[in-house]
């Protein structure tokens, strides 16, 4: 393994983020301001939803900004980088096994997942206003579930990066990312879903419904929420399976 | 000093296409069903037994018309498609069980510019250089002298995705110096450079190769093969036709020159007739109206072969004498002008 390779690769992978931060950030996160604001305070100001909503919703945001900034962050530049142009091969013909690359492009975008996730809760906080009850005395766990949904969020836009080309970003969005959300239990707890016991199971399949009830279990234990080690055993499950596929993925993609 | 290079026994064949190409709408993965039929359907034998030594410190050429499979020989030799049988050297490193080692030895200038396009064209050589391990001063260093080398200096800070093919082939190769590999593979390098910037690609060439380098290029130009390489290798369907040194393949030709004849029709007698001329060799005809006449002399059998055909009831139509060359070398050996 060679890390100055490495911490090079990462390096660029910063420069070039850098470079295009503004319309990033834009793109992850105006959504689901838009959506805390939305939910967060109108919807509760003007008593349509309980006040109770907010602290269930702050952590369903903040998975999902995290889930779509390290799918979005690494299966982006990759699609690019493995058109025909073969942007990536000055890096796969640098000095350090293949697989390590497809690591540093994990790597790469979990800090950005984790910064997209950080920033909701600041965020939120100003724009719902009183009345969020955020707890952090489970820093453990908070930090536990963070790494875990980094990481498969960016294991996962490995994955993806690497099976779709460029014309079908569209239909990933619509056929995978919509989705997800909306399944996600993101703006619900899974509990809720006990009305339709068919879509309860099935929405397991789901890696966002661990991200968003792992964090509600974190920062917010008053609410319904799974079981703190049911979550994090999916995740490590989720992480290891979709590692191991991303790798494979990118294999078969770098090398003909 | 100096690094070789040892091919045995290659073979690719390719079963799925390019990346990219008409996969149509969907994912590669949600596909799979229907994307097996049409598996099946794509094979293409790339290389069919190649074996090779290119000794340390050599400038070879590789030889050949399109789709010979001059790209997929190097792609193998750089760690870039896998071979289906076979085994490559680079140095003593089986390129396929020590990628890494192989590596670092080797710099590639890709027949389509691969270019990181995120990045500016000094940065492009910074980020490669640092790739490569080196220091923040070395970078900095080779960064500012290939920049100049390649006169890309007043356009060093800008984005490579607004630079001119010429452009990108020049940083292309400027990349591929940049960590001063042992071994340097150029796929084409000098298609799409004007005649200016190919004669001082060419005296790169010959600088890097004087410091010891081993040096592999293909080309389509003859010019190029002819000056540049001390051997060369003619690859036609994935296999070597012939290989050896410039002088040697030239003279390997039988008689040397070509004459290409046409007439309205080629009748056996005028086969026969040319066939006993004086320094002729070997007489071809595909078609039933041309020949083309293998010999040692060329202008001075002229009058003698239009006597011959007057002989024989032809009428000579247009003649194209070729001096030994290797594209007469190509056509022998395929049958095939190296433009077609
Ligand atoms: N990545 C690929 N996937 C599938 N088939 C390929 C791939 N690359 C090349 N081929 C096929 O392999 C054969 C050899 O191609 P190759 O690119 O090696 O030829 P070449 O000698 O470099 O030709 P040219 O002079 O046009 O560059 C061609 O028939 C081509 O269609
Ligand atoms: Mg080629």
């Amino acid at each position: 393994m060679n890390w100055k390779t490495f911490y090079a690769m990462l390096a660029r992978d910063g420069h070039v983020a850098r470079r295009n931060l503004f319309p990033m950030l834009l793109q992850n996160l105006l959504q689901p301001l838009l959506f805390v604001f939305i939910f967060g305070r109108v919807m509760t100001t003007s008593g349509i939803m309980r006040p109770e909503y907010k602290t269930l919703l702050l952590p369903g945001i903040m998975a999902i900004s995290m889930v779509l900034s390290g799918i979005q962050a690494v299966a982006m530049p990759l699609i690019t980088e493995f058109q025909f142009t073969r942007e990536i091969e000055d890096r796969l013909l640098a000095p350090m096994e293949i697989g390590w690359l497809a690591v540093e492009k994990i790597v790469a975008g979990m800090i950005q997942a984790l910064v997209a996730g950080l920033v909701v809760i600041p965020a939120g906080l100003l724009l719902m206003g009183s009345g969020v009850n955020l707890s952090f005395h489970q820093p453990f766990a908070f930090v536990a579930v963070c790494l875990l949904v980094a990481f498969f969020s960016a294991a996962g836009g490995l994955t993806l990066g690497c099976s779709v080309g460029q014309t079908q970003i569209g239909l990933m969005f619509s056929l995978v990312l919509a989705p997800m959300i909306m399944f996600g239990c993101a703006y619900y707890p899974w509990s809720v879903l006990k009305a339709f016991p068919v879509l309860q199971i099935a929405v397991l399949v789901n890696p966002l419904v661990y991200a968003s009830e792992g964090l509600r279990g974190a920062l917010a234990p008053q609410a319904p929420h799974m079981h703190m080690a049911v979550v994090l055993g999916a995740l490590l499950l989720i992480d290891v399976a979709l590692l191991a596929a991303g790798l494979n993925r990118f294999h078969r993609k770098a090398v003909s | 000093m100096g690094i070789g290079i040892r091919i045995e026994e290659l073979r690719k064949v390719y079963d799925t296409p390019p990346p990219m190409a008409a996969r149509g709408a969907g994912f590669s993965w949600g596909g799979a069903r229907s994307g097996r039929k049409e598996k099946k359907k794509y094979e293409v034998q790339a290389l069919d037994g190649i074996s090779l030594e290119i000794h340390p410190g050599e400038v070879f050429g590789l030889l050949g018309p399109n789709g010979a499979g001059k790209t997929t020989t190097i792609a193998v030799l750089t760690t870039r498609v896998e071979p289906t049988s076979g085994r490559v050297f680079i140095g003593e490193h089986d390129v396929w069980k020590e990628q890494v080692k192989a590596k670092r030895l080797i710099g590639v200038v890709p027949q389509r510019p691969n270019l990181d396009f995120a990045l500016t064209a000094r940065e492009i050589l910074l980020f490669h250089g640092a790739y490569f391990g080196q220091s923040a001063r070395e970078r900095e260093r080779r960064t500012g002298e290939l920049l100049e080398k390649f006169k890309l200096t007043d356009r060093a800070d800008h984005m490579v995705r607004t630079f001119s093919g010429g452009m990108m082939q020049r940083l292309s190769i400027a990349r591929a110096m940049m960590h001063d590999p042992e071994v340097l593979f150029l796929d084409e390098p000098s298609a799409g450079l004007d005649p200016q910037t190919r004669l001082l690609l060419w005296e790169i060439i010959r600088d890097y190769n004087r410091l010891g380098k081993t040096i592999v290029i293909t080309t389509h130009y003859m010019e190029e093969a002819d000056t540049l390489c001390d051997r060369l290798a003619i690859i036609d369907h994935g296999r070597i036709i012939a290989q050896g040194t410039p002088q040697d393949l030239k003279r390997s030709i039988p008689g040397g020159y070509l004459l290409r004849l046409r007439f309205d029709r080629v009748p056996d007698q005028l086969m026969a007739e040319l066939q006993k001329l004086p320094g002729v060799t070997e007489v071809r005809s595909a078609d039933r109206i041309a020949a083309d006449v293998y010999a040692d002399r060329g202008g001075p059998l002229i009058p003698a072969i239009v006597n011959a055909a007057q002989a024989a009831g032809a009428d000579l139509h247009d003649v194209h004498i070729e001096e030994p060359s290797l594209e007469t070398l190509f056509l022998h050996h395929t049958g095939r002008s190296l433009r077609d």
